[in-house]
C-alpha cells in the first residue's frame, strides 16, 4: 500500500503526514511535487496542510492550478481516495472537487487548539473504523475554516450523508459554543457524493501518537488502511 | 496597454465578519452614521492588448477562474487605457 | 560632501576621524553610510562589548558560542541544537504587525544560516497596561504578526511569556527566539572561505525598504518616529518558507562553504561579516543585484534591509547546481561577486569602484566604549520599603482571584491559540506549562525551552534580577524534566549613554553571569537592544533569558498540572518572609517597590538537581515552579491545568499571610508524588539538602488552603471559578 503526499510551495504539514504514514502506520509514502503530472501507482493521495502560495489571494486558490491537480482530479473522479487536510481541504474546495468555500474564521483570528468532532457518517473510507456518533479529539490550526455553501447544496450535503465531521463538545453536543470558526452547521469535514474525497479542517496527523497528547487521529488513517485492504 | 481595476467583494448573502468588526469599531469611534461595512479586495493588472473588448473578455475569465471565488465572491472591473 | 554628513548618519566625531585614518583618505558618501550602519550600536555592540565579556560562554556541549549567527550545542546522537533570541522592539512600536512579523523572519534566518532546520519559535513580549487602546492595538498587532509569519512558515510557536507594565507603554518589547536542529556534520558557518569562491545573493529582490534600520534601532523613540515609518519592512513568510527549503537543500547537498542572512545593514553587513570572519576580502558588483525598484543607487542597494534574502557562498563550480535548486523553489540566485585575498570589501558598479573598505574595519574596528555608570538613587529607598506596615486584606479568596485575573499572570491562551504550536508534530508539552517540550524524532530524547525575565526585579535590584532571570528559566525547564544545557539572551535596556542605565546594564550582566556559571548553562548567543525609551522614560531593565534543556528519555517529560486524586503535594524549598517586588504588592496595593527576593545559587542548584533526580527515578508526577504570584497562584495553576483540586495545609511560622501565600521566594518547586512514596521523596530531599515539606493532597474540585493558627480555610475556590478568572482575563480585555 502506498500513499502519495502532494507538496505545494508553502505546504508545511507534508512531513508530518509522511511521519505518521511511515513511522506510525508502517506504510510507504512519497512526496509528489506540485509540478509533477502523474499520481499513478498510489492507493491514497493526501493534500497536506500548510500555506500553499502563502495563502495569498485566497487559501488554496493558486495551488489548485498546479500541474499535479489535473492528475489528482482525474484520480479522484475515477474513485481514488483523496484526503485534503486543512489547506488541502481548502484546495479541494477551490478546485471544485468538493462543494462550498472557506471564509475567514468568525473570530478573525488564526485558531490552534483541540476540538471535538462528532463522526456523522461512519460508512466512508475515512471513518469505517469509527462507531456511529463517535467523538474524536483532533486539533485545528487555521485562519479560514469557516465553511460556507449555499442553502440548497447544504441541504443536499446533509441529506446524502456528505457531512462527515461536526465540531461538538466532549460528549458530542453540537452547539454554537463548540463551533471554533463560524462554520455552517458546525461542519468540520465533508466528502463528495461518492465518498472517496474527504476534506477536513482538523489535523488527524497531529494526534496519532501517545506523545502528541492523543491518538484519535490515527483512527482516520487506520480506517483508510482498513478500507483499502477490504476492497482488495 | 490597459489598466484593469478589479474589485472583488463578498456576495451580499455571505457574512463578512471583518466588515462587521470594522463597522463596530467605527461606531465605537462615534461614526454612528455608518450603516454597514463590506470589505473586499482591489487589484491592479497592467495588461497588453489592442482593444478593450478583447482585454475585457480575458479579464472576465481571469476573475471567474482565479481572482474571485464564485461560491462566495463577486467581482467587477473597469478598464483604463494607459501609456506603455 | 557636506561636512557634517557623518553626524547626520549617527557617527561620532572620533569615529569619523578613525574612519579617515583607516582609509587614509576622506570616505565617500557610500563608504560613510556603510561605516555608520556597521558601527551603530545595533551592529557593533560598541557600548556593550566590554560588559558582555563577563558571560561564561564555554561548556562541554558548546559547539559554537557568541559571534556566530547563532549558538550551537551538542545533544548527542550526532545532533546539535542551534538557538538565538533577537529583539524587534522599535519596528514593532511603529508598525506592530509587520515589525513583529519581520522580527520572527529575521531570527529564523539566523538559525537557517547555521544549516539547521528551525523547529520551534518562542517569544517574550512586554507591553504597557491593557486599559490603553494604543496598547491593545500594539498587543493585538504584535501577536497577529508573529502568528502570521510563524504559522505560514510551518514552524510552531511553542512558548514564551507576556507581561504588562506601564514602563513599556511607549516602547513595547518583542523578543523572538528560534531553535533549530541539525546533524553536527551539517553545521554551516557565516564565513566566506576560499579565495575565488563565488558570492551569491538568493531569495527576495532588493528594494528601498529599511534603509538605515540599524541606525534607527540605535535611537530613542519619539513622536517623530512615526514619520520614520519607511524604516519598517514588510515581511513575506511565503518567500522565506521557499528560501528555507532551498537553503537546506543546498546545504545538505554539500555545495555550500558559508551562508549568512541579510538582516541589519543588508548586503553591507552580510558581505563584510562573512569576509571578515574568514580573514579575507570580497568584491561585489551592485549591478548584478536583482532589484525590485527602478533607479536604486549603490548606496540604497548596499544599505537596503529588504527581507527574505540570504548570502550564499558556494564552492567554485557549484553555482549552476545552486541556481538549479533555487529555481526548483521558484527563487532567484545570482552571483554578485567573489571572495578575494586582499581583505578589502570592494563594491563596484559595473567597472566603476564605488567603495573600498577593509572588511575587518567594518566589523571589528569600531571603537569600544565604557560608558559612564552611576548607581541610581531610587534603589536605597526601594530596598528599605517595609511591606509589613501595609494593611492585610481580609479576603484572600478575592486576592487570589485578582492575581489570577491580572493580565501578567492570567492564562496567555488568547495569545498562543493564535500560534500554530503543533505543526511538525514534536510538541509534547504545549504552551501554558513551565516550559515547552519538543521530542527529537529519531531519538528517545526531547528538549525543553523557556523564556524568562522579570523587569521589575531588575529595576529594583539589577544584579539579583539578572540572576533570577537565569535561575527561573533554568527552573522552568527542570520542571519539564530537562537538564538545562545553555542559554541565549536578549538584553533590553534604555539609553546606555545615561550613567544609571549603563550601571543597571552591567549589574544585570554580572548577576546573569553568576547564575549561568553556577547552574552550568553557558551563554551561547544573544542580542542587545538599547535605547528602549519613550517620552515617559526608560523601560524597566529587561534581560530575557531563553533556556534550553535536554531530556535524555522522553519518559521523563513532565508538566505542571496535577495528575491524580490522592497524589501528595510537596514544596521543594522553603518560603521566606519576602514580599518585595511581588505581583501581590502590584495588584493589591499598586506598589512596585521593595526588596527583591534573595536568590541563593547553591540552594537553587540543589533544588533543581533534586527535582531532576526525582523525575529520573520516576518519583515526581508533576512539577511547577513558584514564581509571580507565589505559592497560591502556582497551586491554582496546577489545579486548573490538571483540572483537579487540592487540599493544602500550610504552616505559618514567622510569616505573614501574604508572604506565605503570595511571596515570591526563589528556588521553590511544587511537585506531586504517588501517595505511597512519601518517605522516598523526603529522604531524597534530605540527601540533596533541600528543605522539603508535604503541604497537601490532590483531589476534589476546589483549591482549599488551611493555615496553622487559623481555624477556617483561608482559601476555598472552585476550579471553575479560578479558571474563569485566569483563562478569561485577557480575552475579556481584548474584546
Amino acid at each position: 500500500m502506498k500513499f502519495g503526499i502532494v507538496v505545494f510551495p508553502g505546504s508545511n504539514c507534508d512531513a508530518d503526514v509522511k511521519h505518521v504514514v511511515e513511522r506510525v502506520l508502517g506504510f510507504k509514502a512519497d512526496y509528489l511535487w506540485h509540478k509533477d503530472k502523474s499520481v499513478k501507482g498510489y492507493d491514497c493521495i493526501i493534500l497536506p496542510g500548510g500555506f500553499s502560495y502563502g495563502d495569498y489571494l485566497r487559501e488554496g486558490a493558486i495551488a489548485r492550478f498546479s500541474p499535479i491537480m489535473e492528475a489528482v482530479t482525474d484520480y479522484a473522479l475515477k474513485g481514488g481516495l483523496v484526503l485534503g487536510i486543512c489547506n488541502g481541504f481548502q484546495i479541494l474546495l477551490e478546485a471544485g472537487l468538493l462543494s462550498g468555500a472557506m471564509r475567514k474564521n468568525d473570530s478573525l483570528q488564526f485558531r490552534c487548539h483541540d476540538t471535538y468532532l462528532r463522526v456523522e457518517n461512519e460508512k466512508t473510507p475515512y471513518t469505517c473504523l469509527c462507531s456511529p456518533g463517535e467523538v474524536l479529539k483532533i486539533p485545528i490550526a487555521h485562519a479560514a475554516g469557516n465553511y460556507y455553501v449555499d442553502e440548497n447544496t447544504l441541504k443536499e450535503l446533509e441529506e446524502s450523508g456528505q457531512v462527515i465531521f461536526r465540531y461538538c463538545g466532549p460528549t458530542g453536543e453540537v452547539t454554537p459554543q463548540y463551533n471554533p470558526n463560524g462554520s455552517l452547521n458546525n461542519i468540520a469535514g465533508i466528502t463528495n457524493r461518492d465518498g472517496n474525497i474527504l476534506g477536513m479542517m482538523p489535523h488527524p496527523e497531529r494526534c496519532a501518537e501517545e506523545i502528541m497528547s492523543g491518538v484519535d487521529g490515527r483512527k482516520i488513517f487506520e480506517s483508510i488502511v482498513f478500507w483499502l485492504k477490504e476492497r482488495c | 496597454m490597459f489598466l484593469a481595476k478589479i474589485y472583488v467583494t463578498l456576495k451580499e448573502e455571505v457574512l463578512d465578519p471583518q466588515g462587521n468588526a470594522v463597522g463596530k469599531a467605527l461606531h465605537a469611534m462615534n461614526y454612528k452614521e455608518v450603516q454597514s461595512v463590506r470589505i473586499g479586495k482591489y487589484m491592479e493588472l497592467y495588461i497588453e492588448g489592442e482593444d478593450a473588448e478583447t482585454v475585457g473578455k480575458r479579464v472576465d475569465e481571469m476573475c471567474s477562474r482565479l481572482l474571485a471565488n464564485p461560491v462566495i465572491e463577486q467581482y467587477s472591473y473597469e478598464l483604463v487605457e494607459v501609456e506603455t | 560632501m557636506k561636512s557634517e554628513t557623518w553626524k547626520e548618519m549617527g557617527l561620532r566625531k572620533n569615529e569619523y576621524e578613525l574612519i579617515k585614518k583607516i582609509l587614509g583618505r576622506e570616505p565617500n558618501y557610500l563608504e560613510l553610510g556603510m561605516f555608520a550602519v556597521m558601527w551603530s550600536e545595533h551592529c557593533s555592540y560598541k557600548n556593550s562589548k566590554k560588559a558582555l565579556k563577563m558571560f561564561p560562554t564555554k561548556g562541554e556541549r558548546v559547539i559554537c558560542g557568541p559571534g556566530e549567527n547563532a549558538g550551537a550545542v551538542d545533544i548527542g546522537n550526532g545532533k546539535a541544537v542551534v538557538f538565538k533570541v533577537e529583539s524587534h522592539n522599535h519596528p514593532s512600536a511603529i508598525e506592530p504587525f509587520q515589525g513583529a512579523a519581520t522580527g520572527v523572519g529575521g531570527i529564523i534566518r539566523d538559525i537557517l544560516c547555521m544549516g539547521a532546520r528551525p523547529i520551534a519559535l518562542l517569544n517574550s513580549l512586554r507591553f504597557g497596561r491593557l486599559d490603553s487602546p494604543r496598547v491593545r492595538y500594539l498587543f493585538n498587532g504584535v501577536v497577529s504578526g508573529i502568528a502570521w509569519y510563524g504559522n505560514c512558515m510551518g514552524i510552531p510557536t511553542v512558548g514564551g511569556e507576556v507581561y504588562f507594565n506601564k514602563s513599556y507603554e511607549g516602547n513595547p518589547l518583542v523578543n523572538a527566539m528560534c531553535i533549530g536542529i541539525l546533524n553536527r556534520d551539517d553545521l554551516t558557518r557565516g564565513k566566506a572561505e576560499g579565495v575565488g569562491n563565488p558570492v551569491m545573493l538568493v531569495g527576495a529582490r532588493t528594494g528601498r525598504d529599511g534603509i538605515h534600520g540599524a541606525t534607527f534601532a540605535s535611537e530613542e523613540l519619539s513622536s517623530e518616529s512615526e514619520s520614520k515609518r519607511p524604516s519598517v519592512q514588510v515581511g513575506d513568510p511565503f518567500m522565506e518558507k521557499l528560501l528555507l527549503e532551498a537553503c537546506l537543500e543546498v546545504t545538505r547537498a554539500g555545495y555550500i562553504v558559508g551562508m549568512q542572512d541579510l538582516g541589519a545593514a543588508g548586503i553591507t553587513g552580510a558581505t563584510s561579516e562573512t569576509a571578515s570572519r574568514a580573514g579575507l576580502g570580497m568584491e561585489i558588483d551592485v549591478n548584478r543585484v536583482p532589484l525590485r525598484e527602478k533607479g536604486m543607487t549603490p548606496y540604497e542597494i548596499m544599505l537596503s534591509e529588504s527581507q527574505e534574502r540570504m548570502l550564499v557562498i558556494p564552492q567554485k563550480g557549484k553555482e549552476k547546481e545552486v541556481e538549479k535548486v533555487f529555481k526548483k523553489w521558484d527563487l532567484e540566485a545570482v552571483v554578485i561577486g567573489y571572495v578575494t585575498s586582499d581583505g578589502i570589501l570592494r563594491v563596484k558598479n559595473g567597472s566603476k569602484v564605488e567603495a573600498e573598505i577593509p572588511a575587518r574595519a567594518l566589523t571589528e574596528m569600531c571603537p569600544v566604549y565604557s560608558p559612564e555608570k552611576k548607581e541610581p538613587s531610587y534603589l536605597k529607598e526601594a530596598e528599605s520599603f517595609d511591606w509589613r506596615k501595609l494593611p492585610i486584606p481580609e479576603d484572600m479568596n478575592k486576592v487570589l482571584i485578582d492575581l489570577l485575573s491580572s493580565p501578567s499572570i492570567a492564562s496567555k491562551e488568547w495569545v498562543y491559540r493564535q500560534y500554530d504550536h503543533m505543526v511538525r508534530i514534536n510538541t509534547a508539552v504545549r504552551p501554558g506549562s513551565d516550559a515547552a517540550v519538543l521530542r527529537i524524532k529519531g531519538t528517545n530524547k526531547a528538549i525543553a525551552a523557556s523564556m524568562d525575565g522579570n523587569g521589575k526585579y531588575c529595576y529594583l535590584d539589577p544584579r539579583m534580577g539578572g540572576s533570577i532571570a537565569v535561575a527561573e528559566a533554568a527552573r522552568n525547564v527542570v520542571c519539564a524534566g530537562a537538564r538545562p544545557i545553555a542559554l541565549t539572551d536578549c538584553l533590553n535596556f534604555g539609553n546606555p549613554e545615561k550613567p544609571e542605565i549603563y550601571w543597571q546594564f552591567e549589574q544585570v550582566i554580572k548577576g546573569m553571569s553568576e547564575a549561568a556559571e553556577a547552574l552550568g548553562t553557558p551563554v551561547i548567543s544573544g542580542n542587545v537592544s538599547f535605547y528602549n525609551e519613550s517620552e515617559r522614560g526608560a523601560i524597566y531593565p529587561t534581560p530575557i533569558v531563553g533556556m534550553v534543556g535536554l531530556i535524555e528519555d522522553i519518559s521523563h517529560i513532565r508538566s505542571q498540572g496535577f495528575k491524580e486524586e490522592g497524589d501528595l503535594i510537596f514544596l521543594l524549598g522553603k518560603t521566606e518572609p519576602e514580599l518585595g517586588a511581588s505581583m501581590y504588592l502590584e495588584v493589591v496595593h499598586g506598589l512596585e517597590t521593595g526588596r527583591v527576593p534573595v536568590l541563593d545559587l547553591k540552594k537553587e542548584k540543589a533544588v533543581q538537581d533534586l527535582c531532576l533526580e526525582a523525575i529520573r527515578t520516576n518519583l515526581i508526577k508533576s512539577a511547577h515552579d513558584c514564581s509571580e504570584g507565589g505559592l497560591a497562584v502556582a497551586l491554582a495553576e496546577s489545579c486548573i491545568s490538571g483540572n483537579i483540586g487540592a487540599d493544602i495545609n500550610l504552616v505559618k511560622e514567622n510569616l505573614e499571610l501574604p508572604e506565605l501565600l503570595f511571596g515570591e521566594t526563589q528556588s521553590r518547586i511544587i511537585v506531586t508524588v504517588d501517595k505511597n512514596k512519601k518517605e522516598d521523596m523526603l529522604s531524597l530531599a534530605e540527601k540533596f539538602g533541600v528543605p522539603t515539606s508535604l503541604i497537601g493532597e490532590v483531589g476534589g474540585r476546589e483549591l482549599k488552603i488551611k493555615v496553622s493558627e487559623f481555624s477556617d480555610e483561608i482559601i476555598n475556590l472552585s476550579i471553575a471559578k479560578m479558571e474563569k478568572a485566569w483563562r478569561g482575563a485577557i480575552e475579556c480585555l481584548m474584546l
